[in-house]
């Protein structure tokens, strides 16, 4: 049996209210709100984020293969995996790669790693994550979010078996954006509706439920991600669905996320599903993908580390000109300060579990955990008696703060927390996701990856605190 | 091993310094030529009198270079030194450690920092290549760590804490005032430090020290020859530099209401010069003042008060030009500006003008014993320089 072991979720902390965009540029505005990953995440450190969630629930996986799925890699050319996997503590051997192209590479990652999975005694792990734009003024500005999932699939401990996939590929003029524009082009959506969504998706899931040998009256849920949800409604008509089946689309509270939103959408549902419940899975673009996936008894002790539901909740405004910044959309005048130097090569990979793992070290000799980590114990001053010592997922609590008002930040002010961890260590740290005027000393704070800057092509990603969420 | 300094071996008989501000005019050279001639004639000596020099500078140039080029110094050892703001005090223990060992006769410390070339608000670091994971706080925003940790420890609210810290800078600008190299020369009314514009809360601009270019100097002899040069020489009683292991942003016991460093090298000023008591026995001070909680800290740290207890005498004018022992005569850091590899030299400067009775409207009354402390880094991250300095022998 393949299939699900583990999964997690991400959805950053901001919002930003559709009425807000069209307060500032008089455009009509669809209902509610949209995430925004704030001025610190893209694809990879949100990857980052839902894998260290999935893991959470899975700890005791060993993985071979790591698959990254984006249509906005924050890299054009150098592994965006590669940084997943070092911020995730993956093994060295690992096959890990880029998936991308469309926002099919999501659900097209899930399959090859149940495929991946399935052919070894290793686990496979697919992160995928999504940062899209969209132009002001534009649909897809209101309609997109920002998101990642992960699953971990293997032959143990499944919560969820893949009992049958089907896939088609079409060259199609749906969505398109060559190397080097920020924005993506799409044709006209009666076209997109009519001559590929409701016709792709419909034979996706037809050959599906054929190989599965099953009706749509057994399925328990079904997802269906498609860019325009009016073909939903169509497949769902002429499948005869009852609308309560339907997983929520997140349209009015986190947009559309991409390639992750068809495993965001499943992530929402499975806390709902009982064992023996059938699950069908699609989504649509330059093809179709579709499988179906059945609860295991398993499945009924699982926790998901942080539900989609959780996150959700979990929340801040940005404004609509914040939004702009954060994005580069708006030219801003550049502050009275250097530059941030692009951090060098060597430096990175020499300390690489640092940077990526938030690993520290911890003196054998007084048990005094420390980061980053030293050769002399700060305690006892023992000389290289030190272990690794993990401090990514331990929480913290703020000792002092300071609030700089100075310091070249695309979000000021950059709020800096002196923080105690649980257990033991000392670190001073950035703080991310919070409103200055509410750091308080004595505040829990939990550990987040973030891409703090880049400089010369060279995206600079460590590690932020953030309240806990 | 002990730290035995050396009391009363060497004196300063000449001192120069420029004044601080903003020199579009000039260049470090100009800087260092002005503070380096107008000491070769406080102290009535020749260019070529002077056997070496140690020259200070962060930023402002590399090498002995910076300093024999311009001032045409023939074939003499100049030592370039560095470190962080404390480089003016660090390059005069070096020049008069030198003189102590029977080296050199006559030598010449000398700082210099030309800041407001950059075109940035506030310093500016130059990191070696890195892993890109430290940090990019300011300077202001790292010592603004000071104040919640304080506040929160001695019960202060903030509004209260804000009325200590806005005192502390009142009380250097009106120093200051008294002061015309001072780079900024006007008393500043408590309520436009209060409500200054915020730069790492619950700092304002106004908590900030001057960013500044310029230039001191001093020339140092054995403290038998001081004669020869001078009438009124003064003595190093004590010189002391630490640096610290840097444990405040890695260990859980460090309550950033305190310098270790500052501690460790004021003990071991006061046990060199033989004071044990420095609120009673020190007439005068000049400090760190790089923004207006390092005061406040400093004033605990070098023992001019208890623990908990400076804010009350912050409040009580007791650090004020007539109070019972005044801090920064000369306007401090906030007030004449800050040149980080002149500040500590600016110090020395205040010392000896106040000795010498030559502070005009700010002469403090017969000072016997004054205390210059200058520190680079940040809280929990540092080093420090505590120096003991008299007017006279024994």
């Amino acid at each position: 049996m393949t299939g699900i072991v583990s999964y997690g979720s991400y959805i950053p902390y901001r919002r930003l209210k559709r009425a807000a965009i069209s307060q500032v540029l008089g455009v009509a505005a669809s209902k509610g709100e949209r995430s925004v990953a704030s001025f610190d995440e893209d694809s990879a450190s949100m990857a980052v984020e839902a894998v260290r969630s999935a893991l959470k629930a899975a700890p005791a996986a060993t993985f071979g293969t790591l698959l990254f799925a984006t249509t906005t890699p924050p890299y054009g050319e150098k592994l965006n995996a590669a940084i997943v996997a070092a911020a995730t503590r993956m093994p060295r051997n690992l096959r890990a790669l880029d998936l991308t192209g469309s926002v099919r590479a999501g659900i097209s990652a899930i399959l090859q790693g149940v495929d991946a999975a399935a052919n070894s005694n290793l686990c496979a792990v697919v992160a995928i994550s999504d940062a899209r734009l969209g132009a002001p003024e534009g649909k897809a500005e209101q309609q997109n979010g920002d998101g990642a999932v992960a699953f971990v699939l293997g032959t143990e401990g499944v919560i969820a078996e893949i009992e049958a996939s089907a896939s088609l590929t079409r060259e199609f003029m749906d969505t398109w954006r060559a190397p080097g524009e920020r924005f993506a082009h799409s044709w006209e959506e009666r076209f997109t509706i009519t001559q590929a969504y409701s016709p792709l998706l419909g034979k996706a899931i037809q050959d599906v439920l054929a190989k599965a040998k099953l009706t749509p009256g057994d399925l328990a849920r079904v997802v269906i991600d498609s860019p325009n949800p009016r073909a939903v409604d169509e497949i769902a008509r002429s499948m005869k669905l009852d609308p309560a089946k339907l997983a929520d689309n997140f349209a009015v509270t986190i947009g559309q996320t991409g390639a992750a939103h068809a495993g965001l959408m499943l992530a929402g549902v499975m806390p709902t599903l009982k064992p023996g419940d059938r699950v069908l899975v699609a989504a649509v673009a330059d093809g179709a993908d579709a499988m179906v996936l059945r609860a295991t008894p398993a499945i009924a002790s699982f926790k998901p580390a942080k539900s989609v539901g959780r996150q959700i909740e979990s929340k801040g405004d940005v404004s609509y000109g914040n939004y702009l910044k954060w994005r580069e959309i708006l030219p801003t005048e550049p502050p009275r300060r250097p530059d941030p130097d692009r951090p060098a090569g060597p430096p990175m990979l020499r300390s690489q579990s640092w940077k990526f793992g938030f690993v520290g070290s911890k003196c054998t000799a007084c048990g005094t955990p420390q980061l980053p980590p030293q050769r002399v114990c700060v305690h006892c001053r023992a000389f290289d008696n030190m272990e690794p010592y993990e401090f990514a997922d331990r929480s913290a609590k703020i000792a002092t703060y300071a609030i700089d008002r100075l310091a070249y930040s695309l979000n000021p002010p950059t709020i800096n927390v002196v923080i105690d961890f649980e257990g033991g260590g000392r670190f001073l740290s950035e703080m991310t996701d919070c409103e200055p005027e509410k750091v308080a000393i004595g505040d829990e704070v939990e550990m987040t990856f973030r891409r703090l800057f880049t400089a010369d092509g060279v995206h600079n990603y460590f590690w932020k605190a953030r309240p806990k969420r | 091993m002990a730290s035995r300094g050396i009391k009363d071996r060497v004196a300063i008989i000449g001192m120069g310094c420029t004044k601080f501000g903003e020199h579009w005019d000039k260049g470090p050279e100009d800087l260092l030529c002005e503070a380096a001639y107008e000491a070769y004639a406080s102290a009535g000596v020749q260019p070529d009198d002077i056997d070496a020099y140690w020259l200070g500078t962060m930023g402002s140039g590399v090498s002995g270079l910076l300093l024999s080029e311009p001032l045409k110094i023939q074939y003499k050892p100049v030592t370039r030194v560095e470190n962080m703001c404390a480089t003016g005090s660090e390059a005069m223990r070096q020049a008069c450690y030198a003189v102590a060992s029977g080296a050199f006769d006559i030598v010449m410390a000398i700082g210099v920092e030309k800041l407001k070339d950059s075109g940035y608000s506030g310093l500016v670091g130059n990191a070696p290549p890195n892993d890109g994971t430290e940090g990019n706080m300011t300077a202001p925003a790292s010592f603004s760590l000071l104040a919640p940790a304080y506040f929160k420890k001695y019960g202060l609210d903030p509004d209260k804490g804000k009325d200590v810290l806005s005192r502390i800078a009142w009380k250097n600008h009106r120093n200051g005032a008294r002061n015309p190299k001072a780079q900024f020369q006007k008393e500043v009314p408590i309520e436009t430090i209060k409500n200054s514009p915020k730069i790492a809360d619950p700092l304002g601009i106004m908590d900030c020290s001057g960013v500044s270019d310029g230039s001191a100097a001093a020339i140092i002899v054995r403290a038998e020859d001081a004669h020869k040069y001078c009438k009124k020489p003064i003595y190093i009683k004590a010189l002391s530099f630490v640096a610290g292991p840097a444990e405040g942003p890695l260990s859980s016991d460090y309550d950033f209401t305190t310098f270790r460093e500052v501690v460790a090298s004021a003990k071991d000023a006061y046990s060199q010069a033989g004071i044990t008591d420095a609120r009673a026995q020190v007439s005068m001070a000049e400090v760190h003042d790089c923004f207006t909680p390092t005061e406040l800290v400093l004033y605990e740290d070098l023992g001019f008060s208890k623990r908990g207890t400076a804010w009350q005498d912050v409040l009580d004018g007791y650090f004020d030009l007539e109070g019972k022992l005044p801090v920064n005569p000369d306007g401090g850091l906030k007030s004449f500006g800050h040149p980080i590899g002149a500040s500590g030299l600016r110090m020395m400067y205040e010392m000896w003008l106040q000795f010498r009775g030559e502070a005009g409207p700010r002469q403090i009354k017969d000072p016997k014993i004054g205390l210059t402390h200058n520190l680079g880094g940040a809280p929990g991250r540092c080093v420090s320089f505590v120096s003991v300095v008299g007017k006279n022998l024994g």
